[in-house]
C-alpha cells in the first residue's frame, strides 16, 4: 500500500484546480482526481469561444492560479499551463465511486476498482452530475457512450441512441443532420410519445422520421448490449439489430446522492439544499470539506478563493481571514460604533431571532448578499407602496408600522430582534404599510436570494417567519383596532397549505367552512350557471375567501381554485367566528366585504339570460389569460388584434429604447379572441428567472419591474428558467447613426433593432468584444412617460395591464 | 369569495396610462371633437365675415385660414418623425394618430373654404388637389386599419411570418423525398412547383391575392384524384397529393398574409409621395402668392 495523501481532492474545476495548487505550493502531498480527460469539465463544455466572466469584480482573487474574464480557450489553456507549472499531482479519466474510512484514513473507491489513500478529502464535484449508466448485460462494453461531443465525427455506422428527452433527439438528430456520413441512426422511446421533450424538438424528430433519415423506434428499450448487436424489448418481443454505436442519453444523477450516500448532512429535504459546513468548510462527516458550486457558491473567483482557503485551513491556519473581509467591512462601516466585522456578526447573531441557529460561515454569506442599514428616529425605512422583496431583521432599536393609510398617527411597534418587510417577500407584492424607525435602528435588509436561502436552511428562522407572517397578515387584513393578542388563538390555529395550480380549494356546493388567505400566488374564482363555468374573479395574494359560508352557515357557493401554484392559509371557521364574535368592527367589514361580492354574484347571474354568450367569452378570455401565464404576472404587455395593424412599431421602439435590442416579440405567442400574449415579460411575482442567477443581477425594481443589471455573467440560466421564454442572450451592439442622419443621408440601419448583419459587422469595425448577456424587459424603467411599446403603438392595440384590473367583472359590463 | 388586499390602489397606473381604447376613440374622441370644432368656426367665420373685394385667399380672413392650413400640414406630416423617434416623455402615439387622423380631415373645410372655391388649372389648385389625395388616400387607410387587422389575426393562426416560411420549407422538403417514385411527368410536375417563386406574380398578385400560375395548384391538377384505384390510396401519389394540397393550403395562408399586409401598407405608397409633392407645392403656392402681392 502506498503512502497516504495528506489531502485528495476530487473534481478539477475552479475550486479544486486552487486547492490542489495551495497544496502544492505548501508541499503537502496531495491528489487532484478528475474523471473526464481534461480539467474543468463544467467549463470545458461551455460553448466554443464563450466569453467567461469574472465577478463579483469587488471580490479580490486569492489563489496561486490566475483568473480573469476571457474566452473559455484562454482560460482553460492558461490553467492547463500553470497546472504543469506548479508540478500539481493531476489524475485525469479517474471516477470516484466511493470513500470510506474517517480523518486521518480515508480509502477512496475508484471506478476501476483501484484506491487511494488520503488523510483528508475536499470534494469539488461541482453540480453538474454523473450522467445515469445503462443498467442490461454488456452496459460496460466499450461502444457504449454517454455524450456526444461532435456529431460530424462518425461515418457509415449503425448508431442506437437511448433516451427520449431533448438531448437524445438532438443527439439523434445531429447524427441523421448529414446524409453524406451515411449513419442508420435509430433513436429508443420506452413509451409512445416524447412527453419529456421540447414539442419544437419533437416536431424536427418526427418530420425526420417522415423523411426516412432516421428510425424511431416507440415502446422500445434496450435489454442487452453485444458487440455489434443491440438487443430490443419491443412490444410484440425481443428483437435484435445491428449497432456499432450506443449513444445513452437517459438524464444524470445529481451530485447530492452521492454526498448523501458518502453519510454527509444536508441542509434540508429540499433538491436545492447545501450540505451542512463549518466555516472550515468541513461536512458533518469529520476530515471530509465541500467547496465550490456544490457548497452554495456558483461563481469562479468564490470558487477559487475557497479551494485557497481550504487548503490553509487543513494546513492549519486558523487564523486566516475570509477574503470576503474586506467586502464586510466596507459594508459595516457605515454602521455606528466603529465595530470590527466580527463584532457586529456576534450581535447579528445573538440579537435577531432569525439569525440564531446559523452557523458563522452561512452568517458570513448570508451578509454578503446583504446590506446593513442605520436609521435615525424618525427616518423612513420604505413607505406603503413601494415594491420591494428584501426582509428586514432588526439587530438594535425598534420601528413603528404605519398601519392606517390615512391617519400616520396610528403605529404599531416592532421590537429590536424581530423582522419586518416579510409580506413583500413571501407575496410578490408591494410593501403594506410605511415602516419608520422609532429610535436609533441597526437593521440588516436580507436580499430575496439571501433570505429565501436562510428559510431554506434554517427550520427555526423558517417557523418564526411563518408565524409572524402570518399573525401580521391578520392584523393588516382586517384593519386597524386588532391586536396581537386577538388573534393569536387563530395563528396558533392556522395551517400554511401548499396548493397545485388548478387544484380547487373550495367547491361549490360543499359545505366546509373553512376560511382561507391567499399567502402567495393567486386563484380564481368560478361559478357553474347553466352547466357551464363562469369566471367570476381572480384573487391575488393578500386577499381572503371562504368567509361567506361560516357567516351565512350556508354550503359553498361558488368554487376558489389556485391559478398557480400557491400558498393559502387555512383559518378554521368557528376561530374565525369566534372572532368575529369579539369584534364588531371587524364583522362589520366582513359584511360589507361580503355585500360587494354578493353584487357580482347576482350581476352575473343576471347577466347570464341576457347575453350568455358574452359571460361564456369573458369566462374563457379570463381561463386563456391565467393559462397564460397571468395569473403570477404584475405587469403584462397584451395586444388586441382588432386593432393591431402589424406595423412592429412597439419592438421599434423597445429595441431603440434599450441598447438597439428588442426585448419582446409582437408575432410570437398564443392568442384568444383577438388578445394576444405576446413573448415579453410578465414580471412574475415570484420570478422563475431569479431562482438560479450566480452573481444575483436579477432584481425587482422600484416600479416593480424585474430587471438584470450590469452584473450578468451571460450564463443563460434565467433564459432557460423563464417558462414564457422572454429572455434572449445576445452582445449589445455599438450605437447606431442618428434618426436625423437616417433620414437624409440614409446612413445605418434605421429605426429599430439593426439586423445582424449590421450588429456583427459595426462590433467588428469597433474592435472590442463585447460579451453576450441576458436581455429582458424592464418596463422602461428610468424613461419619462413609461414603457416604449404602449406609447409607440400608433391605434391603440398595445396596452400594459395588471390582472387584478383586467380580470375584473367590470369588463362584462361593456361587454355586449 | 372575498376581499382584495386594501392597499391596491395602484399609484402606478398613470405609469402604465394604457386605456384599451382605438385610435379612433381616443380620449372620447377628444380630437374628433376639437376638430369639429375647428371646422364649425370656420364655416361660421365664412359665412359671418364680410370678406372683400370677395371669399377668397387674399382677404385677411382667408390669410387666417391659409396659415392655419398650413401649420396643420406641416405639423400633420411630421407624424412620420414622431413615430420614427423614440425619445423619452409623456407622449403617445396613439394621440398623435388620433389628432392626424381628426385635424388631417378637417383639412377638408379649412383649406377649401380658403380656396372661396375659386378652382382653376393653376399651382394653387395643385397644392388644393393634391391634399385631397393625401386625405383621400388616408381614408383609405383609416379604413382598412379598422377592417382588416381581425381578418388577419384569424389568418395567422398564432403563427408567426418565420414560422409560416419555416413549415413551406418543411413540406417541400418532404414533398421532394416522396415524389422520387413517381414518374417523369408528374415529378416534372412537382419540380416545377418546388422551383417556382411562390411569391413572385408582382404587385397585382400581391394586392388581390391571386396567383394564375401557381406551380402548386398544376401540380394538384396534374395528379388528380383516382378514384378508380380507391383501394390504393396509401401509394406514392397520394402521399404526394396529401403533400401538395398541405403546401397549397400553406401557401394561401402566407399569401393572405401578404395580401392583408400589402393592403394596410399600399395606401402609403400614395399617401407619403403625394405629401412631399404637397409640402412642394405649397412652397410654390406661398411663393408665388407673395411674389405677386
Amino acid at each position: 500500500m502506498p503512502q497516504a495523501f495528506q489531502v485528495a481532492i476530487i473534481g478539477s474545476g475552479p475550486a479544486g484546480l486552487s486547492a490542489a495548487a495551495r497544496a502544492a505550493a505548501l508541499g503537502m502531498s496531495h491528489v487532484l482526481i478528475e474523471k473526464a480527460d481534461h480539467l474543468s469539465d463544467t467549463i470545458f463544455k461551455y460553448q466554443k469561444g464563450k466569453h467567461v466572466m469574472a465577478t463579483p469584480s469587488n471580490l479580490v482573487l486569492r489563489s496561486d492560479f490566475a483568473f480573469d474574464a476571457g474566452k473559455r480557450e484562454a482560460v482553460l489553456g492558461m490553467w492547463d499551463r500553470q497546472l504543469a507549472e506548479q508540478k500539481i499531482n493531476a489524475l485525469l479519466n479517474t471516477e470516484v465511486t466511493a470513500i470510506e474510512g474517517e480523518a486521518g484514513n480515508f480509502t477512496i473507491g475508484l471506478k476501476d476498482g483501484g484506491t487511494i489513500a488520503a488523510k483528508a478529502v475536499v470534494l469539488a464535484i461541482g453540480t453538474q452530475g454523473n450522467p445515469n449508466r445503462l443498467r442490461i448485460p454488456g452496459a460496460d462494453l466499450p461502444h457504449i457512450q454517454y455524450q456526444l461531443d461532435d456529431p460530424g465525427e462518425y461515418f457509415d455506422e449503425h448508431i442506437t441512441v437511448i433516451g427520449s428527452g431533448d438531448a437524445g433527439i438532438e443527439n439523434a438528430l445531429g447524427l441523421a443532420a448529414d446524409e453524406a456520413q451515411r449513419n442508420v441512426v435509430t433513436i429508443l422511446n420506452r413509451s409512445a410519445d416524447f412527453a419529456r421533450a421540447k414539442g419544437a424538438n419533437v416536431k424536427l424528430l418526427e418530420e425526420a422520421e417522415r423523411e426516412g433519415r432516421l428510425i424511431v423506434r416507440r415502446e422500445t428499450g434496450p435489454a442487452e448490449v453485444r458487440p455489434g448487436e443491440l438487443v430490443l424489448d419491443t412490444r410484440d418481443g425481443q428483437e435484435t439489430i445491428r449497432c456499432d454505436r450506443i449513444i445513452a442519453r437517459t438524464g444524470s444523477q445529481p451530485p447530492r446522492d452521492f454526498i448523501e450516500a458518502i453519510g454527509i448532512e444536508v441542509t434540508s429535504a429540499e433538491r436545492s439544499a447545501f450540505p451542512r459546513l463549518t466555516p472550515s468548510f468541513e461536512t458533518t462527516r469529520k476530515g471530509i470539506h465541500v467547496i465550490g458550486a456544490l457548497a452554495g457558491y456558483p461563481l469562479i473567483k468564490h470558487c477559487m478563493n475557497q479551494g485557497y482557503d481550504v487548503i490553509e485551513f487543513l494546513g492549519g491556519n486558523r487564523d486566516l481571514k475570509p477574503a470576503d473581509e474586506p467586502i464586510l467591512a466596507e459594508k459595516f462601516a457605515r454602521l455606528p460604533g466603529n465595530r470590527s466585522v466580527d463584532d457586529w456578526l456576534a450581535i447579528f447573531g445573538r440579537n435577531i431571532l432569525i439569525l440564531q441557529d446559523i452557523s458563522p460561515l452561512q452568517l458570513r454569506e448570508l451578509m454578503l448578499d446583504s446590506k446593513v442599514h442605520a436609521y435615525a428616529p424618525g427616518e423612513l425605512i420604505f413607505a406603503r407602496n413601494d415594491t420591494g422583496s428584501s426582509m428586514f431583521a432588526i439587530a438594535q432599536g425598534s420601528v413603528t408600522v404605519e398601519v392606517n393609510p390615512d391617519d400616520s398617527s396610528i403605529t404599531v411597534p416592532i421590537g429590536e430582534g424581530s423582522i419586518f418587510g416579510e409580506v413583500g417577500l413571501i407575496s410578490g407584492r408591494r410593501r403594506g404599510a410605511t415602516i419608520r424607525a422609532a429610535e436609533p435602528v441597526v437593521a440588516v435588509e436580507l436580499s430575496r436570494t439571501a433570505a429565501l436561502r436562510l428559510l431554506a436552511t434554517s427550520p427555526g428562522a423558517n417557523r418564526a417567519v411563518t408565524r409572524i407572517s402570518i399573525e401580521r397578515q391578520l392584523l393588516q387584513m382586517f384593519g386597524s383596532g386588532l391586536t396581537a393578542q386577538d388573534v393569536a388563538a387563530l395563528v396558533e390555529s392556522a395551517e400554511v397549505k401548499t396548493v397545485r395550480a388548478g387544484e380547487v380549494v373550495i367547491a361549490e356546493g360543499a359545505e366546509d367552512t373553512d376560511v382561507y388567505i391567499v399567502r402567495r400566488g393567486s386563484m380564481i374564482v368560478e361559478k357553474q350557471i347553466g352547466g357551464r363555468a363562469v369566471f367570476l374573479s381572480y384573487l391575488p395574494a393578500g386577499s381572503y375567501f371562504g368567509e361567506m359560508s361560516v357567516i351565512d352557515d350556508v354550503p359553498r357557493s361558488a368554487s376558489v381554485k389556485a391559478a398557480i401554484k400557491s400558498e393559502v392559509i387555512r383559518l378554521p371557521g368557528d376561530g374565525f367566528m369566534a372572532l368575529l364574535k369579539s369584534n364588531p368592527k371587524l364583522r362589520e367589514r366582513a359584511l360589507s366585504d361580503m355585500a360587494s361580492r354578493r353584487a357580482i354574484n347576482a350581476f352575473v347571474e343576471s347577466r347570464k339570460g341576457s347575453f350568455g354568450g358574452a359571460v361564456d367569452m369573458y369566462s374563457e378570455t379570463a381561463q386563456f389569460l391565467v393559462d397564460n401565464g397571468i395569473g403570477e404576472a404584475t405587469d403584462v404587455l397584451l395586444i388586441d388584434e382588432k386593432l393591431c395593424v402589424g406595423c412592429d412599431n412597439c419592438e421599434k421602439a423597445c429595441a431603440d429604447s434599450h441598447d438597439g435590442l428588442s426585448r419582446l416579440d409582437r408575432e410570437a405567442g398564443r392568442t384568444y379572441a383577438h388578445l394576444h400574449v405576446p413573448t415579453s415579460c410578465r414580471h412574475c411575482e415570484h420570478p422563475h428567472c431569479m431562482a438560479d442567477c450566480p452573481p444575483d443581477a436579477i432584481r425587482r425594481g422600484p416600479d416593480g419591474e424585474v430587471f438584470i443589471d450590469e452584473t450578468c455573467i451571460g450564463c443563460g440560466n434565467c433564459q432557460r428558467n423563464c417558462p414564457y421564454g422572454v429572455i434572449r442572450m445576445d452582445a449589445k451592439p455599438p450605437p447606431k447613426p442618428s434618426l436625423i442622419q437616417w433620414l437624409l443621408f440614409g446612413r445605418g440601419p434605421g429605426p429599430g433593432e439593426a439586423p445582424y448583419a449590421w450588429r456583427k459587422h459595426a462590433a467588428e469595425a469597433e474592435g472590442a468584444e463585447r460579451p453576450k448577456v441576458a436581455i429582458k424587459c424592464d418596463m422602461c424603467t428610468g424613461i419619462e412617460g413609461g414603457p416604449a411599446c404602449v406609447r409607440a403603438c400608433p391605434t391603440g392595440a398595445a396596452i400594459r395591464v395588471a390582472p387584478e384590473k383586467f380580470l375584473s367583472v367590470a369588463r362584462l359590463e361593456g361587454a355586449d | 369569495m372575498a376581499s382584495l388586499p386594501e392597499d391596491n390602489v395602484d399609484m402606478h397606473a398613470a405609469r402604465r396610462a394604457s386605456d384599451h381604447e382605438s385610435f379612433l376613440v381616443h380620449r372620447r374622441m377628444r380630437w374628433a371633437r376639437i376638430a369639429g370644432a375647428l371646422c364649425l368656426a370656420a364655416f361660421l367665420g365664412y359665412f359671418l365675415i364680410d370678406q372683400q373685394p370677395r371669399p377668397g385667399g387674399g382677404s385677411w380672413y382667408g390669410y387666417t385660414l391659409g396659415t392655419i392650413g398650413l401649420g396643420l400640414i406641416v405639423w400633420l406630416s411630421l407624424l412620420g418623425v414622431r413615430k420614427r423617434n423614440m425619445s423619452e416623455g409623456r407622449w403617445s402615439l396613439k394621440a398623435w394618430t388620433s389628432a392626424h387622423v381628426y385635424l388631417g380631415l378637417s383639412l377638408i373645410v379649412i383649406a377649401t373654404l380658403h380656396t372661396g372655391f375659386q378652382l382653376g388649372w393653376n399651382v394653387h389648385t395643385l397644392a388644393w388637389g393634391l391634399m385631397m389625395l393625401v386625405i383621400v388616400s388616408g381614408l383609405y387607410g383609416v379604413m382598412v386599419y379598422v377592417i382588416l387587422p381581425s381578418q388577419m389575426s384569424a389568418n395567422r393562426k398564432e403563427t408567426t411570418r418565420a414560422q409560416m416560411i419555416e413549415a413551406l420549407a418543411a413540406i417541400d422538403r418532404q414533398l421532394k423525398q416522396a415524389a422520387q417514385p413517381l414518374g417523369r411527368e408528374q415529378s416534372d410536375l412537382v419540380i416545377a412547383a418546388l422551383e417556382q417563386d411562390v411569391f413572385g406574380g408582382g404587385a397585382w398578385a400581391r394586392l388581390t391575392g391571386h396567383y394564375p400560375r401557381c406551380a402548386t395548384r398544376r401540380a394538384l391538377d396534374g395528379l388528380p384524384d383516382d378514384f378508380t384505384t380507391m383501394a390504393d390510396n396509401t401509394g406514392p401519389e397520394e402521399r404526394v397529393r396529401v403533400l401538395l394540397r398541405r403546401r397549397d393550403a400553406q401557401l394561401g395562408q402566407i399569401r393572405r398574409h401578404l395580401r392583408l399586409k400589402a393592403l394596410l401598407e399600399v395606401w402609403l405608397f400614395v399617401h407619403i409621395p403625394a405629401t412631399i409633392a404637397l409640402l412642394a407645392a405649397l412652397i410654390a403656392h406661398v411663393t408665388s402668392v407673395f411674389y405677386y402681392w
